[in-house]
């Protein structure tokens, strides 16, 4: 099989790596790069704990090949802590207890970081149209969209304070 | 039921510069090689090992194929690895063409929508496949490519059966071209799935109407079907229908149950064949009510 030496910015990092055609960015962030934030669910682009943001955008990493990822800018859970403080989606998630077992919540992050990227201030209904793709099976979504909603409005955003 | 493997198997991926590399390769036997844009199909195919290929051909980044264009008086020009997401969000595509953004934004979720693409959706030639419906009501043009240079292929004869279409062997999918919609158009694609929205379609259904003096109504519709038959299908005899004379809701009715009489739906997880057969009916009803207190 085909190997091909990439290169690609993973959390600000500059990365160079040789990946097999095969290996799926999840994989690659996963078992080569060791950032264990992103969960593998489903391998099927159904429940989003794989979600990352490649190009600012949320892809679902099980469905997206390593070698396509060639000078993409890659953001994974691990990159949302800048200067030792928290991203406000990750402090209101905190201050709302909106995480159970925490499988989901990597994916929720990014899914909802990517929301407020590109609308600042999203209705309830737009927030859960951002979440469909990210499955919660302890089914607290009410606690991930309240959070979600402060994040927007602000209310929890250390780095401003 | 297999789970699918965290792995996929192994495959040579390569990343042509040129359509006629492409079509070399897919005429190479020995090559086997398939080809993929957004991979939210292949990929899980090829992990539920329903496919396998030893070479994936990413077509995504060949001249052309991310172009949208939209003139008023040509109407839109789509390359086939446009994604999901810019057909749903395109502010041109929203405002002239409002279906095929619904139809494209009622797929699966926003990450999905990232890497999947409207090429890729229509040659996955799922029965399912939600722009696919949009696609045949506006009477798109799909543009293939070959060794022997570009055809046209009319919608309504791209969909053969569940996942053959009618690109032959050495061609590929490189633009949709949406003709500009007659004058006065409204549509709605209505979608029941087991949820809200994001799964699969348990039956689709797209209308579309504007005002026409050749017809006895003074309007002509058209409206295609999903999920519900072999592949995506037009519903002619319910068109035909609401031709004949005045919209009311007994026409409306005789045209909801013409296009229930052209399904041939299956049993599978998501409904049995006669729900869905009963779906048809109101969804047709419904999307035809909708269009028509729009367009008159």
């Amino acid at each position: 099989m085909a190997k091909h030496l990439i290169s690609l910015t993973v959390n600000g990092v500059r990365e160079y790596v040789e990946v097999p055609s095969n290996m799926t960015l999840l994989t690659l962030l996963r078992e080569r790069l060791g950032l264990t934030g992103t969960k593998d669910g489903c391998s099927a682009g159904e429940c989003g704990a794989c979600t990352v943001l490649m190009n600012f955008e949320p892809v679902n990493a099980c469905l997206t090949l390593a070698v396509e990822a060639e000078d993409a800018v890659i953001l994974t859970v691990e990159g949302l802590l800048q200067d030792d403080r928290l991203d406000p989606v990750q402090k209101a998630i905190i201050d709302h207890g909106a995480t159970q077992c925490g499988f989901c919540t990597p994916g929720i992050l990014l899914s909802a970081r990517a929301l407020l990227d590109r609308n600042p201030s999203p209705n309830e209904w737009e927030i859960k149209d951002a979440l469909r793709g990210n499955l919660c099976r302890c089914t607290g979504y009410l606690r991930i969209i309240r959070a979600i909603q402060e994040a927007a409005s602000g209310g929890s955003d250390d780095r401003t304070s | 039921m297999i789970l699918p493997l965290p792995e996929l198997p192994s495959f040579d991926y390569v990343c042509p510069k040129s359509y006629q590399q492409v079509s070399e390769m897919l005429l190479q036997p020995s090559v086997d090689a398939r080809l993929f844009m957004g991979g939210t199909d292949v990929f899980v195919q090829m992990r539920d090992r329903t496919v396998a290929s030893k070479v994936l051909v990413d077509v995504k980044h060949l001249p052309g194929m991310a172009s949208i264009e939209y003139d008023h008086n040509v109407g839109l020009r789509l390359g086939a690895a446009v994604n999901l997401n810019r057909v749903a969000k395109h502010p041109e595509i929203i405002e002239y063409l409002p279906l095929l953004a619904e139809a494209a934004n009622s797929v699966a979720s926003y990450q999905l929508r990232n890497r999947a693409t409207i090429g890729g959706n229509l040659c996955n030639a799922s029965p399912a496949a939600d722009t696919a419906p949009a696609i045949l009501i506006l009477e798109a043009d799909l543009i293939v490519v070959g060794l022997n240079g570009e055809r046209v292929i009319p919608a309504n004869d791209f969909f053969l059966a569940p996942g053959e279409t009618a690109l032959e062997r050495g061609e590929l999918l490189k633009r949709i071209e949406i003709p500009a919609p007659p004058e006065g158009w409204k549509g709605k694609y209505l979608k029941l799935g087991r949820n809200a929205e994001g799964d699969l379609a348990i039956a689709g259904v797209a209308v579309l109407g504007f005002p026409d003096h050749t017809a006895e109504s003074g309007y002509k519709f058209r409206i295609a079907l999903s999920s519900v038959a072999p592949t995506p299908i037009r519903a002619f005899e319910a068109e035909e229908i609401l031709c004949r004379g005045p919209i009311n809701g007994e026409r409306i009715e005789a045209a909801a149950i013409a296009a229930q009489d052209a399904c041939q739906p299956i049993d599978d997880v998501r409904a049995s064949g006669n729900y869905r057969k009963a779906m048809v009916k109101v969804l047709t009803r419904r999307g035809l009510g909708e269009v028509w207190a729009a367009v008159q």
